[in-house]
């Protein structure tokens, strides 16, 4: 199983979580970050003062899944969070040593997306 | 010859602020119904209009509406604000009539950008809302107030259902079906981001509203305690029948939903203020709250994104208060006014429809025109992508709650301003 790390566009959210849901991949964990990936930076001014907004807003989204599934999920992230723009993001791939589902205490496989397969 | 009377010209001066204070109050009602990438693009295109409109209105509008003219239009006298001075107008100074009058324009221009949130863009905004002040507030104020045709024949506008929210309910519908819908509508949850500014908004729009129906008797009369008093009562009514609907379809009262109420009920009794009793403006507010409150469960179900409501709030609002007013109308309240269907004048009713119609026919048709027009020159809306980000930072570079995470203060002396993106060429496919 392996643990997907996606960094993506606030406004494209909605849309991953759409595709996510399409490609039946479940569970996952969203979390508001600031970051930056190159893009030219926005400039904001208030009143006299002129800031360079450095850091963008970014969401990410974190994601266990079997193996079976990984490619599903990185291929509904990639369709459906990009804009072709710099800044749309990155997908990372991480191997996961264990993984426990802390309501059963499953492990690894059983613990993660697909969860119809367990206990059906 | 007319002579200036003080106490009338002090409650006018009172009048004019309470209305000017309505747009920001407006601000403050749309503002919280948006999401927070937009609420600082939806404010503005209330306050601009403070500037936008105000002017043309001095510059030309004024004298479109009021100065002496034919039966469709004003005459130019008072282009530029030529021979608008102290001397009497009515019991006030001419100046200040002028002030009162232009507040309505203001307010009403605003009124319409709650069916264009979240999407047009604010240069190709300004330039329609500045036009509909020249070509469709002024013409319709004329019919109604100014000595045209729809004045000569009788029809009862006290403070504007008429002239402001059929007129800007209407423009509003028209507008939001040639914009087109926001890229999310009917596809993800778009929530209020703010609702205590939308509660605020209704509770200072409320306090403007004395200033706009009792300062609509042009004086410091028995009429303007009346119409203030029929202000106080109508929207009570409305707000307690619109949270038993809320209540009975829910199972909760809802905050916007009182918000809502509150407006509604004032739209609905602006044409009726200064023409109907007290009881009257109570049965006309609690009956006004259910066709509003149907148009919007009707709305929502269709493709038309009016985002926030204009047309089933001003438009319908204003509708129903028009003919309620043909209705529910007393000479004994008001002997400069006209008795209603129920006091044994129907063809006051009839009056009534034909004011609202009219309005409405001729507002549809010219913003459609304008707005049409306008679409030759430049994109009305922001691209999707844009829409994604938020109006706020596209359209104004700023940020309505800022964190200043991130942000890199440069120095003033090595401000390079970003390129300004043209308000009226085709825009660049990223902004």
């Amino acid at each position: 199983m392996k643990l997907i790390v996606a960094i993506i566009r606030p406004d494209r959210l909605n849309e991953v979580l759409e595709a996510l849901y399409r490609a039946e991949v479940r569970g996952l964990t969203v979390s508001r970050v600031l970051g930056h990936g190159g893009e030219t930076e926005r400039v904001e001014t208030y009143r006299g003062t002129t800031v360079k907004v450095d850091l963008q807003e970014k969401i990410r989204l974190e994601i266990g899944v079997s193996d079976s599934f990984v490619d599903v999920t990185i291929k509904a992230v990639l369709a459906s969070a990009r804009t072709g723009d710099v800044g749309d993001g990155k997908v990372f791939v991480l191997d996961v040593e264990q993984v426990y589902r802390i309501r059963t205490g499953e492990k690894n496989e059983a613990a993660v997306t697909p969860p119809e397969t367990v206990g059906a | 010859m007319p002579t200036i009377n003080p106490a009338d010209t002090a409650w006018m001066l009172v009048s004019t602020a309470l209305v000017l204070l309505m747009t920001p109050a407006l601000a403050f009602f749309y503002g919280g119904l948006v999401r927070n990438k937009n609420s600082l693009n939806t404010m503005m295109m209330s306050f601009v209009a403070l500037g936008v409109v105000g002017v043309t209105w001095a510059l030309a509008a004024y004298s479109l509406a009021f100065a002496d003219g034919g039966p469709l239009l004003g005459g130019l006298a008072n282009l530029g604000l030529a021979g608008v001075g102290t001397e009497a107008k009515g019991t006030i100074p001419h100046v200040l009539f002028m002030a009162f009058q232009g507040t309505f324009a203001i307010i009403t221009a605003a009124l319409i950008s709650g069916a264009v949130v979240e999407r047009m863009r604010f240069g190709p905004y300004v330039a329609f809302i500045s036009l509909w002040t020249l070509l469709v507030y002024a013409p319709v104020a004329h019919w109604v107030w100014g000595g045209g045709w729809l004045m000569s024949r009788g029809v009862l506008d006290f403070a504007g259902g008429t002239v402001v929210h059929i007129n800007a309910g209407v423009s509003a519908l028209v507008a939001a079906m040639v914009l087109g819908s926001r890229k999310d509508y009917g596809r993800q949850a778009v929530l209020p981001h703010s609702v205590p500014f939308t509660l605020l908004g209704a509770g200072l729009l409320w306090f403007g509203w004395f200033g706009f129906n009792g300062g609509s008797a042009l004086a410091a009369s028995e009429l303007a305690g009346l119409a203030f008093s029929n202000t106080f009562l109508a929207p009570m009514a409305t707000l307690v029948v619109w949270t038993l609907l809320d209540y009975f379809r829910t199972g909760r009262a809802t905050a916007v939903g009182a918000a809502t109420g509150i407006v509604v009920g004032l739209v609905a009794i602006t044409p009726a203020a200064g023409f109907v009793s007290p009881g009257s403006a109570l049965l006309l507010g609690a009956v006004a709250a259910l066709p509003s409150y149907l148009a919007i469960a009707l709305r929502s179900r269709t493709r038309i994104d009016d985002s926030l409501d204009v047309f089933a709030g001003h438009g319908v609002g204003g509708l129903t208060g028009a003919l309620l007013t043909g209705m529910l109308a007393q000479k004994v309240w008001n002997p400069a006014g006209a008795d209603g269907l129920l006091f044994g004048n129907p063809t006051q009713l009839g009056l009534q429809a034909l004011g609202c119609l009219s309005a409405a026919l001729y507002a549809g048709v010219m913003t459609f025109v304008i707005l049409k027009a306008l679409s030759l020159v430049t994109a009305l809306r922001v691209v999707p992508r844009t829409e994604g980000v938020g109006m706020d930072v596209s359209q104004h570079g700023e940020e309505a709650y800022a964190s200043g995470e991130g942000s890199i203060l440069v120095p003033p002396e090595l401000a390079i301003l970003p390129e300004p993106v043209p308000a009226f060429t085709p825009q660049v496919a990223s902004r």
